[in-house]
Parts: structure tokens; sequence; C-alpha cells
């Protein structure tokens, strides 16, 4: 049967940052993307800093120095949130772009705002490439996120593959019906026919998922569920861990006071 | 001496009024192992939901281990009986094999160091020790059903009630578990389609049909009653 791997991207490894202990990963990265966020606009040097950092952890990684580098366009299309940044910022005139007049302080916004989310992206996934799905559950947990939450997300992070299995054999089975008749004009049926078998197939996946839902319950109850999870304590964190995250958070704040002193 | 399992004109209906048990009687002695065959509809995973309380009867009773089931006795029931569902992916909810072993352990209130303990134990009887950090999402269909029995031997239960153990299995993950269902001690209540199962692993059988047990007897002379068998649909291959 064939499966799918819709969220699973930690790639199994033993580097340094590997071991590291999930709560100081996750920790670490959150500061990153916090420091990063707080910069002023235009500290280029803070921001080559805190990429440099980013190719310095992919590289010990051992995944390649620029594995994230080269994964993090993806989420560039979200940061042209930012778009009309150089449009609607006041000041000094640089251009006009179809009529409209770029300013120079909101350009310099735009690309610091992109940059920014740039390297917070790449940082994201070295996060989740070097640390296992569970663990970083864990992390969250003893990080005190809240439990519904983490429970939530973890249900979803196991039965989202359930699922997403569910509705390729649905796919499947539609595509294995549909066939085409002596008239190839004819095949397909209209559009509001086909919307609705797509429709009874989402409705069919959410029945299911709320049925499968029921049977989680009962099997969580047969084996002495009361309503609170329970968990295994945590392993301390080691002096490795201790210094790694220190000095981190070293490196943070120098890098925003650097931002801050010559933006 | 207690019998492990005893039901007695165990009645239920589903909330939409359909009538799932009319009348059980079933004992079953420590030990024991006892088949649960039947059609479709006959009503076997509904008495398997009475067994630890999921499902509460309507009428009748159940007793487990000299337990009643009743709301105050509901811990220790689940404590004793290990109930497995069909699909392993209902029984398989946490992120990774070990914290799904641990999962019974865990709720009963155990000590952290006798949980582990457990659950290495477990998950040795069923011979998947290599598994614990795995997830379950990529198991295949035969080692998700060992590790689903590992979740409720983790919590050392004098009964295992199963159910359908043997679907979807290939031949060779079916041979495993029939070996796996001889070399456990427990009591047993195991309902299956598979015939064959039936023959090579419970001295006994029960046949169930229509909310009732229609027969009860020594497995060999259950399965070679022809007439019986055909008029509840069953079939020896």
């Amino acid at each position: 049967m064939m499966h799918i791997d819709l969220a699973d991207h930690y790639r199994r490894g033993s580097s340094r940052l590997h071991t590291l202990d999930p709560r100081v990963k996750v920790l670490a990265t959150l500061l990153f993307i916090f420091v990063a966020t707080i910069l002023p606009p235009g500290a280029w040097l803070s921001y080559a800093l805190l990429f440099g950092a980013t190719l310095a952890a992919a590289w010990g990684s051992r995944l390649g120095v620029t594995y994230a580098l080269r994964r993090s366009f993806v989420a560039l299309p979200f940061a042209l949130a930012a778009i009309t940044l150089p449009f609607t910022v006041r000041g000094e005139p640089l251009t006009q772009i179809a009529g409209l007049t770029v300013s120079v302080e909101g350009a310099l916004r735009f690309v610091s705002v992109m940059v920014k989310s740039w390297v917070s992206v790449q940082a994201a996934i070295l996060m989740a490439v070097t640390t296992a799905f569970p663990d970083l559950l864990w992390a969250l947990r003893e990080l005190r996120v809240p439990r519904p939450l983490v429970s939530i997300i973890s249900f979803m992070y196991r039965y989202l593959f359930v699922l997403a299995d569910e509705s390729l054999r649905l796919q499947r089975a539609r595509a294995a019906r549909s066939a085409e008749g002596a008239d190839p004009r004819r095949s397909g049926g209209g559009l509001v026919w086909r919307g609705q078998v797509a429709g009874g197939m989402v409705g069919n996946l959410a029945l299911r998922a709320f049925e499968r839902s029921e049977r989680i319950y009962n099997a969580m109850l047969a084996r002495g569920f009361q309503g609170e999870l329970k968990t295994l304590a945590s392993p301390v964190m080691t002096d490795t861990d201790r210094y790694a995250l220190a000095g981190w958070v070293t490196f943070l704040a120098m890098t925003a006071l650097i931002g801050f002193v010559f933006a | 001496m207690h019998h492990t399992i005893e039901v007695r004109d165990l009645q239920f209906n589903y909330p939409d009024g359909h009538a799932a048990l009319r009348g059980v009687a079933l004992s079953v002695a420590p030990g024991e192992k006892v088949a649960l065959v039947g059609p479709n509809g006959a009503g076997k995973s509904t008495l398997m939901l009475h067994l630890n309380g999921i499902l509460q009867a309507g009428a009748g009773e159940v007793i487990v281990c000299g337990l009643p089931i009743r709301r105050e006795t509901l811990g220790k029931v689940r404590a004793a009986v290990g109930l497995v569902f069909q699909d392993p992916d209902d029984q398989l909810f946490s992120p990774t094999v070990f914290e799904d072993v641990a999962f019974g352990p865990l709720h009963m209130g155990l000590p952290e160091a006798e949980v582990r303990e457990r659950v290495e134990r477990a998950l040795a009887a069923v011979g998947m020790s290599a598994y614990a950090q795995r997830v379950s999402h990529h198991l295949s269909v035969g080692e998700k059903k060992r590790i689903a029995i590992a979740t409720v031997l983790s919590m050392d239960p004098d009964i295992l009630v199963l159910d359908e153990p043997s679907a979807g299995l290939d031949p060779r993950a079916r041979r495993g578990l029939i070996q796996l269902l001889r070399d456990l001690p427990q009591t047993m209540l195991v309902s299956t389609h598979d015939l064959r199962l039936v023959g090579e692993v419970f001295p006994r059988t029960v046949v169930m049909d229509q909310g009732r047990v229609v027969a009860d007897g020594p497995t060999a002379q259950v399965l070679a009653d022809a007439a019986l068998l055909d008029a509840h649909g069953l079939e020896v291959y």
C-alpha cells in the first residue's frame, strides 16, 4: 500500500545539532526568530550575523551548509504580505511603479522584512530536520505549552497520515471507475456531477474521521485514560546542552545590540 | 474459585434502538482460551466492549475477575482486561511505539522505572523490542497488530480480549500471530472469522448470531457441525 508523507521532514543523524536537547533547540529557534523580528529595518550587519549563524548551524548538522538555504525559498511567497510597504510608508520618493510612489524608507523596510523572515524560516527548517517530531512534542510539553494544545498537535501528527492515506484510497477508487465510454466527449460527467462526487468524498472522509475519533477514544478508555494525558518525566539537560543554550543566547543578545546601535 | 469472565443475560441496545445483544450468557475459566465466531453484526464487538466497561450493560451483568463492572470498579477492571481493537490505527494513537506501550501503565499510575521495564517486557513478548522509537505510521499491518497487543500486555492483564487479530495479515504475519497467541499465558477471548486459526489455537469455541450465543463447546465439535456452521454463515476452508 502507498503511504503519504506529508510533514515528515526529519533527517536521521547523529550530529551535534541532532543530539542537542530538543528543549534547547525549540528555545533557541524561538529566541532566534524573536531577535530577528525586533531588529530595526536596515540593520544589515546583524542580519548578516543571523544568516551566518544559520549557515554555521547547517554545517553543524552535517546536512550540508546550504541545506536549509535551498529549502527556505518555499516560504518566501508568504513574506510578500509585506509587498505594500514600499508604497504606503511615507518618505523620500525613490521611483514610480505604475503611478505609485515608492519611498526609500518603505523599500528599506520591505527588504528588511524579507531578509528577516527568510533567515527565520531557515532556523525553523534546521530545527525541524534535526529533531524527530515526537521529541519536538515532548519539548513543547516540557516548555509548558498548554497540554491540550500539545495533545491536539500530537493526534494531528499521528492521524494526518492515516486520513491522507484514506483520502488517497478514495481517490484511487474514483480513478479506477472513471472510465471512458464510446463517445469520449460525453465521458467524465458535467461539472455539477463531478462537484457532487468530490463533495461526497469530502463528506465521507469527515464521517470516517469522526467515527475513528470515537474508536480511538474508546481505545484510550480501555487503557485507563481518565481525562488527563500522562507522560514520563523528562531526562535532565546535560552541561553541553546548557553551554550551547548560554552561548546561543549571548550571541543573539550581541546581535540585537549591534542591530540597535549601528542601525 | 471465580470464573475470570462471567456474563449473565447481557442485553444492550444501541442509541438508535437497534438491539445488539439479546441475553448473552458466557463464562470463561482462568487460563482458558476461547474463540468467538459469528457473522458480521452478530454482536461480537459489542460484547467485547462490555468486557472492560466501554459500554454499560442495558440489562444483565458482567463480572470480570470477580469484579462486577460498575463505575467504581472500572479502573481495576480495565487493568485486568486488555482489550485490543480491530484496527491497529485506532489502538496506536501515540507518536511513537514506546509512548503507546507506556500509555496503559502510565495511566495506571505506576512509577516510572516500572513503566519502562513493563514496556520493555511487553515489546519483547511480541518480538518487537527493536521498534520502541519507531513511528507507528511507518509500520506494516502485521507489526502494528503485534504492537497493539503489546500495548495491553504492558498493563499485565489477566485477560486478553482481541477483536479480529488476524484480519489483514499476510500468511507469514498470521503464522507469527498464531505462535504468539499460543505462547501467551493469559486467559483469552478472541473474535475472528479465521476458523483455521480457531482450530489451531483455541480449545473452545463460542458461536454468536443476532445478539445471542447459539453454540458453545469444544472447538473440534463445533467446527465439525456442518449444519450449525451453515446456519450461521460460517465456513471451514
